[in-house]
Formats: C-alpha cells, structure tokens, sequence
C-alpha cells in the first residue's frame, strides 16, 4: 500500500487543494500540515511541496518561506533519504532552502506565463520518474513569473554529468532548443525545468503536474509524477 | 537593548555580474528608443532600507552582511552592497 | 432638501458629516440610480439572492449554489492602472467571500482607447481625428499596467482569471472601464449574512492595518468625472496587497466553515462606516464601536479618517462572546491580524468611541439607506440625428472583387485581437475546474468539482451599439452572453450587468441609463434570464465628454449534466462541412467593419428576434449535448466573414466557403458582415450534417451549408496573413 503524502501549507501558497485531488487520483493519501508545525505527520513517506505566492512572492520567491519550522523538517527528513516533491514555488523553496543546486529567476520575458509547456524526461528511475522512461515527452501546464532556471555554469555541467536534470523544456517532438521561446518560454538555462539534489530524491519543478492529471483538464501526462510519488514506497530499488 | 543607538542601514540588491538581466535590457531598449542611445549596462535591483540598533558602523555592517546571505539577497542569481549611516530611501 | 442644509440642520459631528458624505456619495448609495434599477427582473426559482446583497446568489441543485456579482473599478484604474485593476479583483473577491463561498473564478471585461491608428480609409472612426501616436502608446500603457494589475493580484491571492475580453474605442481613451466579475460555489446552507445581531455579540476587524489610503476615495473617485492632468487625485488610490488578501480569505473561510461567526461584511468603499452600518442596521439594530481598537499604519488619524479609510484586505465577522477566544486562534493560525473593535447592540444607535468621546451617534439605517433621487431624463439630440442616417448609403458595396481586401483590413481591428498576451499572464487552471479555457470557446466552462455540473460564463457589451441606442445596446450585451454560454452548451440562469455611463447629472445620461435598464428587462424577460446583482458606475466622463453608454453583461449558464469537452471554435477536420445558422438581416448600424474600415457609426444596431435568439440558443446546447458538432462558434463583431476567420485560425485549417449560401437575398457586404443576432458557425462531419440540420428544423432555426473546411486560407487570404492581422501590436 501507498504512504501518507504530506503537503505543507505555508501562507500564500495555494495549490494545496489541487494536489490533494491528484494524489487522490492515483489512490493515494495526503494530510496538510501546518507550516509552523517542526515535524511531519507520523506515517509520512513522501513530501510534496504545492505552487503558490508564499508569504506574496515578496523579496523573492520562496525566500521567506524557506524559514518555516515545516521546511526545517523537510531538510531533515530528505537528509534520511525522504522523496521530496516542489513543484513551482515548492521547487522556490527548495532552492532557496539549498536542497536543491541553483535559482529561479524572473521569466526572460518579464511576463507570468500560464500555458502548457512540453517536457522531456531526461533521468527516469528518481522517486518521482520511476513510472515514466528517459526520452518520455509530457504535455504539462507551467504557471510562473519566476521559472528562469539559473546556475553557474560549472554547477549546471556537474548536473549534467550527474543525471541531476530531471526534465528539460522541449517541442512536441522532443527536441530541444534553450533559444527557442516557443518551447522554453521562460528561458531557462538548458531548457533545464526540474533537477533533483544529488542523491536523487529531492527534486524540484516549475511545470505543475497536478494540473495534467484528468483528460476533462487537457492532459493526463502529469498522473505518472504523481503516481511515482504516491507509490515510491512500494517500489525496490529507486534511487 | 534600549541604550543602543541606531544606525541606518541601506542594502542594495541586484542581479550577479553577467548574469542575464531581461528587465535591465527592457529599460536600455526603452530609453534608446527615446533618444538616450549609448546608455549601457542598465540594471533594475532592489533597496531595503532599516534601522538596526548597533554600537558602530562595523557592527550595523557585518549585521547586514549577515542577513543579506540568509535571506535578503540570493547569492546564486543576486550580488549586495551595503551603506551604513546614509539617509534611506 | 439640500445636503448641505441637511448637515447643518442635524448638527452632525466631523466624523459624522464624513460618513454621510461618503455613504452618500454616487457610488455607495446609487442615489440616481435606484430609482431604476427596481424594474430589472431579477425573479426566478433559482435565484437565493438577488440584487442588493454583497453578491448574487443562484441554486444549482445538489444544496449548492453559485455566488456571482460584477464590478466596476473605472477611475482608479486611470489614474493608477496596475493598482486600480488589482483592488478591483481584491474587492470583489472579498463580495464572494462575504457570503460564504470561497471565490475560485474571476472575469474581466476591459475597455480602453485604440491601442492603434485607426486605418486610412476610417479618417475619423467615431467622430474622433485618428489616435495620435503618443495617445496610442498611452491607450497601451493603460492596457498592460491593467492586465499587470489583474495578473499580479489575481495569480497571488491565488483566483484564477479564467475570462472576459477587451475592447478597445475612443471614447474609452479618457476613461479606461476595468469590469471585474467573480464567482464562488458553496453548499447553501453555509450561507452567511451581512448581518450583526445578537445583542453583546462581538465585532472582530481581521485582516489589513488602517491607513489613509483611499480617505473619501469612493465620493472622490467614483463620483465625479475627470479633468485633464488629474494626476493630483492619486492619493485616493488603495494599495492592493494580494497576500494578506488570501490569508485573510482562509481565516474567514474557517470561521465560516466552523460555525464561529454570526455575520460578515467586507470593508469595500467607505470603509468602517458602511460595514458598521449596514451590518447594524440589517441585524439588532445597533453597534458601539471604538476606534482606539482599530490597529493603524500611521499615527494621528482622526476619528473621520478610519471611519472612511478604504484600506484594502479587511473584514468585519460578528462572534459569539464564548467564541471569540476561538475565532482568534483561526485568525492567528492563518496570520490574519485580528482585534475587537465593537460590540452589537439593540440601541438602534451607531454609537462610535475614539479616545473617550462618541464621535458618531446615529440611527445606522439612516446611513445605509442613503437618499434617492428621480433625476430629469431628455433623449439626446444625436441619436436622431446617427439613427436617420442609413449606413448602407456611407458604406462602399463590397463585391467577390473586393472582400478579400475588406475581409483582411477588418482583422487587423484591436477589437479583434487575439487576447492571448493578457490571458497568458493569468494564472487560469487553479483549482482544477477550467474546462474550456481562455481562447477555447465562446464562453469559459468551469466544472463544479464533485458534481457532474459545469458552469459557463462570458461577458459581454459594445458600447457603440449603446451610442445609436442605449437600449438595444444592453439587449444586445444580454443576447451575446447568452449565446456564448449556450455556445458551449450551457442554459442561462443567472446575469450580472456592471452599468457604465456618463454623468448622471446630465438628463441626456440618466435617459441613456434609464433606456439601457429598459433593455436589459426586455432581453433577460424574453431570454428567462433574472439578473442577480449588477454595479452602477457613473461619472465615467473626461473634460465633459461622457463615454457611450457601455451597459457590460455577465452571464452563468448551467450544463447539466457536462457530458465531456463541449467543442470548440476552431475547424480542425479537412472534408468536414461548414454551415451557418441563423437567419442574417440587413445590419450595419454601429458595425465593426462600418467602424474599423469606414469609420462609419450610424443607423440602428441589430433588433433581437427573440423567440428567434431563444431557439438558436436551445439549438446550439443541443448541439453541444449531443456531440454534433467538430465546432460551434457564435457570431458577434465583424459577422460571419470575421466568425469564419476565427475558425480557421483558432484551428488551423482554412475552409472554401460560397459567399452566396446564407443570405443569397441582401448584398454581399451585409451578407459578410451584419452583426445580426443570434446567428452561429459550425462544423461537422460529413455525416452528421442532416442530424444537425434535423435538429435546426425542430428548433425552427434556419441553417445554411456554405462550404467545407480544408486549405490554408479562407476567402483565399493565407491564415499566415490573418494570424499576423490578429497578433497584437501592443
């Protein structure tokens, strides 16, 4: 059987709900957990940190989040090797928290962009791409003002060469082109749109998952990140 | 803690030394496009500007420097420069 | 009585004087308008609550219900467009929220100056010399500081924009109309009033400090036009602040939920006194209130300032005593700053304390009720003069020469943009209920989740119309929601009119006003549509120059239940056919292709054909029920020339079309662009065509096949051509 998911609730965000759906979808449990809370429920096996503003996206996105005792308890229990999920302002906090490498800078557009994006897998097999294959192409939402992924340029080679890009921004077909603003609309370094941590089970990503999660909706190509999610725990050998 | 006197503190934020700057070339196309040709190296930032209870100036500055690498500059995408003493914005 | 004399004769205090003035004023008491608005039908079995409540509130079966209301925020966004666009969603969010429901949907209807020159051919479209260039980069400013502001507050207090649209006129250009509409769906019995009773009850302020801002903004505002060079009023401007807006909107949320509150009210314009009187006064009767509670943002404010101040992101819950220790922990746990600032009693008295003297004491009712009055109407001279003009005779005759020409100049209208750069700045999938999305269909189509029900919503004025008759002009608005929302399959239940006209004080205005209400009666009686709630804008006037009157509509439409993704506007399969329903007449006055091409606006605007609009809307709900149709689009501005172009582009697949099919009696320029009501575009495949045509004939709608999809061009212009006459120059 599947854990318990936690989703933390930090003021501002406001994904919350929609994730909670998703996981559902996938017969998956979640419990919201209060952002002063300094431990994660009992029985959590997977942390997924929703989108949102939190704390309005002032002085940076996910900058003063990243102080909230329930981030202090995600540190600790990705250090044990917990799957962490951050998707768009989780994927903020996470970086702002260092766990995971870079930043997200302000779209190279200077516009927030709600659209559909396609993205290639490019490291199957992490906790939350172990339903999918390398090479694998979805149909995902993005919805930032803030999603440019930036890193020294050393730091983005040593992901690179350590299976640390999960996802790349790319055309319909799967190719990929970092100039091209029609397939990586917020200019992202390397068409970089998610990475994990070097132990691979921390990852974070701007495009939202849960929002391609029933066909009604557009898309069902974010349920098998979810569902990578919600099951890692039954599944040998990942990561 | 009463005693002490405040300094004013300026901090200002902006993007790294070569790192892309979108919003900064927006504003260097504008102002060519209004006559300002030749103006270069245009760069949008942020000021955060407080009093901090500090005995001297060193002290109010390494303070500063100190809350400028946990959370008011980002030092992946942000480079800061600090003013002790100024009038704030 | 004059107001002045009635101040004096009550011997009212600073602070009182203060909120007469302001509770008073145009916009909080529609003192010229209510005389009017009682003849809006606004009866029906759906409807829980309708106009003059916080928001309107309408049953769709299963104990739920959709809370909707629609609002202007006209002035504050010229003189501050980002903030203005962004208080305005603040403030109708907080409507939504008053009554119970979690706002999860909101709508813009947006009006500004051409963004543009206007062409060659149309020298002076509406009577106006062309936009001058640094006009148009203005109209532009306007137009993204608006969008700015929507996105910026919309995306962060977390409500997805999930419609509207944006038109663009010159007699916008010095009074920009930001419409904003929201929606919310709760379980009905979690209904809250507006309401303060219960004698030793408790009044909690929650959410934002108190501060200048806005003082007498609504009186200054909203109740005067402007003047060139303004700039001076922008201290009345408020200040958004999205995230104290949403954690505000989950304190309350709880506090609803969980049964701790007895009544609510948003702070909106007029700040503390109208939320303190009107909560008094529909409730025990009385309230004593004491300023020195109220958390402030600057020292020294005297007592008028906080009664009038119009700071954003605030609420007033009334609690239980045993409660409150509750109430506050909700209110902490979400970081909503919370205090008590009153108690409620049954003195029938407002009774105001600031550092120890009552500053105010009066009957809140008389607060809250306002005055009316009965203002002269006289029809305006013009419109005789635009009506009697025949715009056929001032139009050049368009031939099979010549329409591709006149087909392709028509597309380059603003008005007939893709609205693509502002909906992709908003953030309109959260919550997981936007079906049909921005630019996918005639109207946004939201499920309610944990149903098999879906919402439709569009909105829609034209506020040319409005000018040749103010009447027609707002049943035109009616008609072309409805048809939107029964575009995507949907039955209306429910309108929202947002009324926006000159000044009131004008008897030519008041007589555009008086019309308009006129016409939406005609049009939601004959569509069975009752209106919910609505907003009056006055004033929206620069330098004495009034804007046409531009009645904006919104309408929900319900499908029961959503058999799947309805269809959309574009052609997507080659072979399919092409046919037009609804009979086309003769109708040039006040249209798009008179006006962008010719600069002509004259004669009548379309007559609805009621029992004719009300069948094509069955007709097309049908459709869409039944799965008939590859797409279903309705035609509005520019006609069907225009309706067939935005098929193609939106599919990507050209059509051959016989110009000839669906009006082979009128002349080729009516033919291609009357804006008839009441008409559509569809595509089907081949073997579908009798089913729907079967279907047309049992709803005595007339239907025309015209051609078949296929090509990359439509009248032989190459899509690419139409898709950079739509691609936005701003």
């Amino acid at each position: 059987m599947s854990g318990l998911v936690a989703i933390p609730i930090i003021p501002g965000v406001n994904c919350e709900h929609d994730v909670a759906h998703a996981i559902s979808l996938v017969g998956g449990e979640s419990a919201f957990v209060h952002h002063m809370e300094a431990t994660l429920p009992s029985g959590t096996q997977a942390v997924y940190i929703p989108g949102g503003f939190s704390y309005g996206d002032y002085l940076r996105a996910g900058a003063i989040a990243r102080f909230a005792p329930i981030v202090a308890a995600i540190g600790r229990a990705a250090a044990d090797g917990m799957p962490v999920l951050g998707v768009c302002n989780g994927f903020q906090i996470l970086c702002e928290a260092g766990l995971l490498p870079g930043a997200l800078a302000r779209n190279v557009g200077l516009r927030f962009l709600c659209q559909d994006v396609h993205l290639r897998v490019e490291t199957a097999g992490t906790p939350v791409t172990h339903r999918l294959k390398a090479g694998n192409v979805l149909r995902i939402p993005i919805n930032h003002g803030e999603g440019c992924y930036t890193a020294p340029t050393e730091t983005i080679d040593r992901l690179e060469a350590g299976n640390q890009v999960l996802l790349r921004y790319c055309r319909p077909d799967g190719t990929v082109d970092p100039d091209d603003r029609e397939s990586n609309p917020n200019g992202s370094l390397r068409s970089i749109a998610g990475v994990t941590n070097e132990a691979g089970n921390v990852a974070g990503m701007m495009p939202h998952p849960e929002r391609a999660s029933e066909s009604i909706l557009g898309s069902v190509d974010g349920l098998p990140i979810v569902e990578s999610l919600v099951k890692v725990s039954t599944t040998a050998g990942v990561a | 803690m009463s005693d002490t006197p405040t300094r004013h503190v300026t901090v200002t934020i902006r993007p790294k030394v070569g790192l892309r700057d979108p919003e900064g070339n927006a504003i260097e196309h504008a102002l060519a496009a209004l006559g300002w040709q030749g103006v270069t190296n245009v760069h949008v930032g942020r000021t955060v500007s407080f009093e901090l209870p500090a005995g001297d100036d060193d002290t109010a500055r390494s303070e500063a420097a100190e809350m400028c690498s946990r959370i008011l500059a980002n030092p992946v995408i942000e480079d800061f420069q600090i003013e002790v003493g100024g009038r704030g914005v | 009585m004059s107001e002045q004399h009635l101040h004096r004769q009550l011997g009212l205090t600073d602070a009182e004087l203060a909120m007469y003035s302001v509770m008073w004023s145009e916009h909080c008491s529609y003192k010229s308008s209510r005389v009017h608005l009682g003849r809006l039908p606004s009866d029906g079995p759906q409807v829980v609550l309708g106009p003059g409540e916080n928001a309107g509130v309408v049953d769709i079966g299963d104990g739920l219900g959709v809370v909707v209301r629609i609002e202007s925020h006209n002035h504050p966004s010229y003189v501050e467009p980002y903030q203005g666009a962004a208080t305005g969603v603040g403030g109708i969010l907080r409507d939504i929220l008053t009554m119970g429901a979690r706002p999860t949907a909101c709508f813009d209807s947006l009006r500004f100056g051409l963004p543009v020159e206007a062409p060659a051919t149309a020298v002076a479209p509406s009577g106006d010399s062309g936009a001058a260039d640094d006009e148009t980069l203005r109209q532009r400013w306007l137009a993204n500081g608006v969008v700015s502001g929507i996105s910026g507050y919309g995306n962060a207090v977390g409500v997805p924009t999930v419609g509207g649209e944006i038109l663009f006129d010159p007699t916008y250009a010095g009074n920009p109309l930001v419409n904003v509409m929201a929606l919310g769906v709760m379980e009905l019995e979690h209904l809250q009033r507006a309401q303060a009773t219960g004698e030793g009850n408790i009044v909690l302020l929650i959410g934002a400090s108190t501060g200048r801002d806005g003082i007498g903004g609504v009186s200054v505002l909203a109740s005067s036009g402007f003047e060139a060079g303004d700039e001076e009023k922008r201290p009345s401007v408020q200040v958004g602040d999205p995230f104290e807006e949403k954690k505000l909107i989950e304190a309350c949320l709880e506090l609803f939920r969980s049964g701790l509150s007895v009544g609510a009210q948003d702070l909106g314009g007029a700040g503390l006194t109208c939320a303190t009187s009107e909560t008094a006064a529909g409730g025990s009767g009385g309230m004593d209130v004491d300023l020195d509670a109220v958390v402030l943002r600057e020292q020294g404010m005297p007592a008028f300032e906080i009664l009038t101040s119009e700071s954003q992101e605030r609420m007033l819950v009334v609690v239980e005593p045993g409660d409150l220790d509750a109430a506050l922990d909700v209110c902490a746990r979400w970081e909503a700053p919370a205090c008590v600032v009153g108690r409620v009693t049954d003195s029938g008295r407002l009774r105001v304390r600031q550092g120890g003297d009552v500053v105010c004491d009066v009957p809140p009712a008389s607060l809250a009720e306002g005055i009316r009055y009965d203002r002269p109407l006289a029809r305006p001279a013009r419109i005789d003069a635009l009506t009697a003009r025949d715009p056929s005779a001032e139009l050049p005759v368009v031939t099979e020469a010549t329409l591709r020409e006149e087909t392709s100049l028509l597309m380059t209208s603003p008005n007939l943009a893709s609205a693509e750069w502002a909906y992709r700045q908003y953030d309109h999938q959260l919550f997981l209920n936007t079906v049909v999305r921005p630019g996918e269909g005639d109207a946004a189509v939201l499920r309610v989740m944990g149903t098999d029900k879906a919402l439709a919503v569009a909105l829609d004025g034209v506020g040319r119309y409005g000018r040749l008759d103010p009447r027609r002009g707002a049943a035109l608005a009616v008609a072309e929601a409805s048809r939107n929302v029964s575009a995507v399959g949907a039955v209306p239940i429910a309108a929202v009119d947002c009324m926006n006209f000159g000044n009131p004080e004008k008897p030519e205005v008041m007589w555009e006003f008086s019309e308009a209400v006129d016409g939406l009666t005609e049009a939601c009686e004959a569509l069975g549509v009752p209106i919910v709630g609505g907003n009056v804008s006055f004033y929206n006037e620069t330098s004495g120059r009034d804007i046409d009157p531009t009645p904006i509509v919104g309408v929900v439409g319900l499908v029961d239940p959503l058999p799947g993704v309805p269809s959309g506007v574009g052609f997507e399969v080659l072979g399919d056919l092409v046919l037009v329903a609804g009979a086309t007449g003769v109708d040039l006055g006040g249209s798009e292709w008179a006006w962008w091409n010719y600069g002509v606006v004259c004669g009548s605007p379309p007559a609805v054909d009621w029992p004719a609009e009300r069948a094509h809307n069955a007709f097309l709900a049908d459709v869409q029920r039944a799965g008939l149709a590859r797409s279903v689009h309705d035609v509005s501005l520019g006609g069907v020339a225009v309706c067939l172009c935005e098929c193609a582009l939106a599919g990507g697949v050209g059509a051959v079309v016989d110009t000839t099919a669906w009006a082979p009696a009128i002349s080729l320029s009516a033919a291609l662009f009357s804006e008839t009501s009441g008409r559509s575009v569809l595509s089907v495949p081949p073997g579908a065509a009798e089913a729907i045509e079967h279907l047309a004939q049992t709803h005595g709608v007339p239907i025309f096949r015209v051609g078949e999809v296929g090509g990359d061009s439509i009248f032989g212009i190459p899509l690419a051509d139409l898709e950079s006459a739509v691609t936005p120059r701003w």
